[in-house]
């Protein structure tokens, strides 16, 4: 079976200072990979990397494209890697604002990727967004409401279908439960298992929150200061931590 | 009026025509594409049509006959004054007449009569980025006009039709040139959009506090943005001409008394009064 992403040796240096260094690992369809770590660990390093958000220093990042099979996403020329990026790859920010637009209504900002690869007629277009504004729980009513005026769970979900609503094959999220409560959290959490699973998604989740990656990741890769210090099956891992850091980093978890 | 000795012929000196004739000819090489260049200080205020003048300076030759529209007019403030500057500084003789113009400079209007080869239509531009308003970053909408990507101009018609019920962009309405560059057609009113494609005349547009130029060569290819389900309708107001009658032209609102009186009259004045000097005679005629 082909990877559907393979990543080989990334390395990114800011200065003389280490972003993150020698990074591989494969991921296959299906899977969701969690990459945990303390702030710093160099995690959204990578993951920008991965995106495409940031050039590596060395390093391959070869996805399985669905025209011309696996290619390296870091040679390839600009337009082939943004067509990448509202086609089959999508990108969900920690801080729902950095994601969406937030003076446009909730229906443009789902119907935006459609439009971006040549959806032209309104109707589709609309049914299209109403419909994933039911699938993430959203009350379709809000269709032509700014997101400004969503809570901040709600447009977390919001960014999440306005990402979705292309069929993506590889999700990239970047601590998508950061700032809200918990028992958003546990909504949105028990979404995203849904959708994963529902549509078959790969997906690679940065984050801090161990609950997150209990949930949702097949495997976990740990960062500390740039390196990845271990990884494995993620139950494995949180319940037999190898590595010092590992350890620390469970044990920290507060049990209540 | 004699040209006055003490400015250069146009006011610019050569050096800077120069300078806007290249890129003028770049824009027109490129059609739609918003070609930087350093626009001068004029002497009257950003948005009264600093970059149409550099654009005319730079294109009038002694031999032109040169006429002004604002809104269509030709004797509002800011048409008069401009047609006066050129008058000072370049001693070309200037008309109202569409037909009889070699270049003529306009602000929010294509004349109504069809324009012919051999004229230039030099349009001001206040914001000459189609995507300003959705893309702030002007890194951002370079890249987006280099790599054609152009979503996001459907994403605010989209806005439009689920906040109006249609698409209510009535002026500034973005087109595609070429089936390549999306362009803002500055806002002239959607009415006067089938006008620009497959002109005759050139058509060049300034402006002067973006600092950017472009250009439609004579017979290019322009097509409004539209959804299948909400396709393009130049409109205007439903009435004839109060003054001459025309069913055909683009009209201006004006309110006559305050007991709620109105009338309608075309907004192009020099078609207007050619056609009352043919004869016809609208209903508000005195």
């Amino acid at each position: 079976m082909t990877p559907l992403l393979s990543v080989q040796g990334i390395t990114k240096r800011y200065g003389a200072h280490i972003g993150c260094a020698d990074v591989s690992f494969d991921l296959y369809p299906g899977e969701v990979m969690g990459i945990v770590g303390e702030s710093g660990s160099g995690k959204s390093t990578l993951l920008n990397c991965m995106a495409g958000h940031l050039r590596p220093d060395a390093g391959s990042v070869v996805f399985d494209t669905r025209g011309h099979g696996p290619r390296d996403t870091v040679t390839m020329s600009e337009p082939e890697r943004r067509m990448l990026g509202r086609t089959d790859w999508a990108f969900v920010h920690q801080h729902a604002r950095d994601g969406l637009r937030m003076g446009v209504s909730a229906g443009g900002n789902v119907g935006e990727r459609l439009m971006a690869v040549g959806a032209r007629h309104y109707g589709d277009i609309r049914d299209k967004a109403v419909d994933w504004l039911e699938r993430v729980e959203i009350d379709a009513g809000r269709v032509d409401d700014r997101p400004t005026t969503f809570s901040g769970g709600m447009q977390q979900r919001l960014q999440i279908a306005r990402n979705l609503v292309t069929g993506p094959r590889l999700v990239f999220m970047d601590e998508p439960t950061g700032g809200l409560d918990v028992s958003v959290q546990a909504r949105l959490l028990d979404l995203l298992r849904g959708l994963v699973r529902d549509m078959g998604l790969s997906a690679i989740i940065v984050t801090h929150d161990l609950a997150v990656v209990r949930l949702l990741a097949d495997r976990l890769m740990v960062m500390k200061d740039g390196h990845v210090v271990e990884n494995g099956l993620t139950d494995q891992v949180l319940d037999d931590p190898q590595h010092a850091y590992t350890q620390l980093l469970v044990s920290s978890v507060l049990q209540v | 009026m004699t040209p006055s000795s003490e400015y250069n012929f146009a006011y610019l000196d050569e050096q800077t025509k120069r300078m806007i004739r290249r890129a003028i000819l770049k824009g027109l090489a490129i059609p739609g594409y918003q070609v930087p260049f350093a626009s001068r200080e004029m002497p009257m205020p950003y948005g009264w049509g600093t970059g149409g003048v550099q654009v005319s300076a730079a294109v009038l030759t002694p031999d032109d006959r040169f006429k002004v529209i604002d809104q269509g007019a030709d004797d509002t403030t800011n048409a008069v004054s401009i047609r006066t500057f050129f008058e000072r500084t370049a001693g070309v003789a200037t008309t109202t007449a569409t037909t009889e113009a070699t270049v003529i400079q306009t602000r929010h209007r294509i004349p109504e009569v069809p324009l012919t080869e051999g004229q230039i239509l030099v349009y001001q531009v206040p914001i000459p980025e189609p995507l300003r308003f959705l893309e702030p970053r002007e890194s951002e909408t370079r890249k987006m006009h280099s790599l054609e990507e152009y979503g996001l101009m459907h994403v605010k018609l989209y806005e439009d039709i689920s906040r109006h019920g249609h698409i209510a962009t009535s002026y500034a309405y973005p087109v595609k040139v070429e089936a390549r560059y999306v362009m803002d057609p500055s806002p002239i009113p959607k009415f006067d959009n089938p006008k620009l494609g497959d002109c005759p005349a050139i058509q060049l547009f300034g402006a002067g506090r973006e600092q950017r130029i472009y250009a439609l060569p004579p017979y290019t290819q322009v097509v409004s943005l539209d959804f299948e389900d909400h396709p393009f309708e130049a409109s205007k107001a439903d009435h004839p001409c109060g003054l001459c009658g025309a069913e055909d032209s683009y009209l201006d609102e004006v309110i006559v008394d305050d007991a709620g009186g109105r009338m309608f009259v075309c907004s192009d004045t020099d078609y207007c009064e050619a056609r009352r000097a043919a004869g016809h005679i609208g209903k508000d005629a005195a």
